[in-house]
């Protein structure tokens, strides 16, 4: 799935056991696309010896706060979800 | 007092024995030599933040070049014949009177080496990588940076493949400083977003 900048989208909430890119503080939060970044190697396959293909889109993410402060982050395109 | 045992292996702390322990199984299975490792710390003590420092103070005296910096933090190093390094990509965010970013990784110490060196210890510690997302004003504070209300603090967590160098706010009344000399405002971590630029040249 693919999203644009400006994008309403939640953060996968599921376990994956092993090495993710995904930290826990942000599964099961919403956020929105702020940037549209290239397309890398999946670290989950290419953590163990793979090639990490095919490559996964990674999308710059500002999470959804109720202050004027705000966190972004990167996030792999097969962790979002559309909302 | 006796010293019957081995001071080496006791004195040296946990992470470095499990290092040393990692580094050893690598070569032994041919996944890498002695030489690749030496080659790469010798590549990251190489690298300081005076290359960083160089392209904020061109991004501060030639807006076209801020620009450039801004779109493509890898080519604008090239430009001025500086090392970004290998991939990964690294993306320069810019501070401004309403907005202030602070980079950290929470799920390791990924940072900008080509362009900073390596990281400083408070940046690797796990009260920096879990307070910068949950009270990044009191993680400023301590550092001695108090922001006002009316900046937008913008924690940016390099999850992934991406780097993030930050562009400090030019000093008030630095408008007569020549370059070079801007380039020794800008410190290390001023480029992080953990301070301002200095004020005046270092004495």
């Amino acid at each position: 799935m693919s999203f644009v900048v400006g994008e309403h989208v939640r953060v996968s909430d599921r376990a994956h056991v092993g090495h993710h890119r995904t930290p826990g503080y942000v599964k099961g939060r919403s956020g929105t696309i702020a940037r549209v970044h290239a397309s890398y190697p999946n670290p989950e396959t290419r953590a163990y010896g793979a090639d990490g293909l095919p490559e996964k889109r990674l999308y710059h993410v500002v999470v959804d706060g109720d202050g004027a402060d705000s966190v972004y982050l990167d996030v792999f395109e097969h962790w979002l979800e559309a909302t | 007092m006796s010293h019957d045992h081995d001071h080496a292996a006791l004195d040296e702390p946990a992470v470095a024995t499990r290092v040393r322990a990692l580094a050893d199984r690598l070569v032994e299975n041919g996944v890498l030599t002695r030489e690749d490792l030496r080659a790469r710390m010798d590549w990251l003590v190489s690298r300081t933040p005076a290359d960083g420092a160089k392209l904020v103070a061109r991004a501060w005296v030639d807006p076209a070049f801020k620009e450039r910096l801004l779109s493509d933090a890898r080519r604008a190093a090239l430009e001025l014949d500086l090392d970004p390094g290998p991939s990964p990509v690294v993306v320069a965010l810019e501070n401004t009177a309403t907005v202030h970013h602070m980079v950290v990784c929470t799920l390791c110490s990924c940072y900008p080496k080509a362009l900073l060196g390596p990281p400083p210890d408070w940046y690797k510690s796990l009260p920096y990588r879990s307070r910068a997302v949950s009270d990044p004003r009191g993680v400023l504070r301590e550092f001695g940076l108090e922001l006002s209300e009316e900046t937008e603090v913008r924690v940016v967590d390099s999850t992934a493949d991406i780097r993030y160098l930050v562009i400090p706010r030019r000093p008030a009344g630095s408008e007569a400083i020549p370059e070079e000399d801007l380039a020794s405002l800008v410190t290390r971590d001023s480029m992080i977003g953990v301070a301002p630029a200095l004020d005046s040249l270092p004495a």
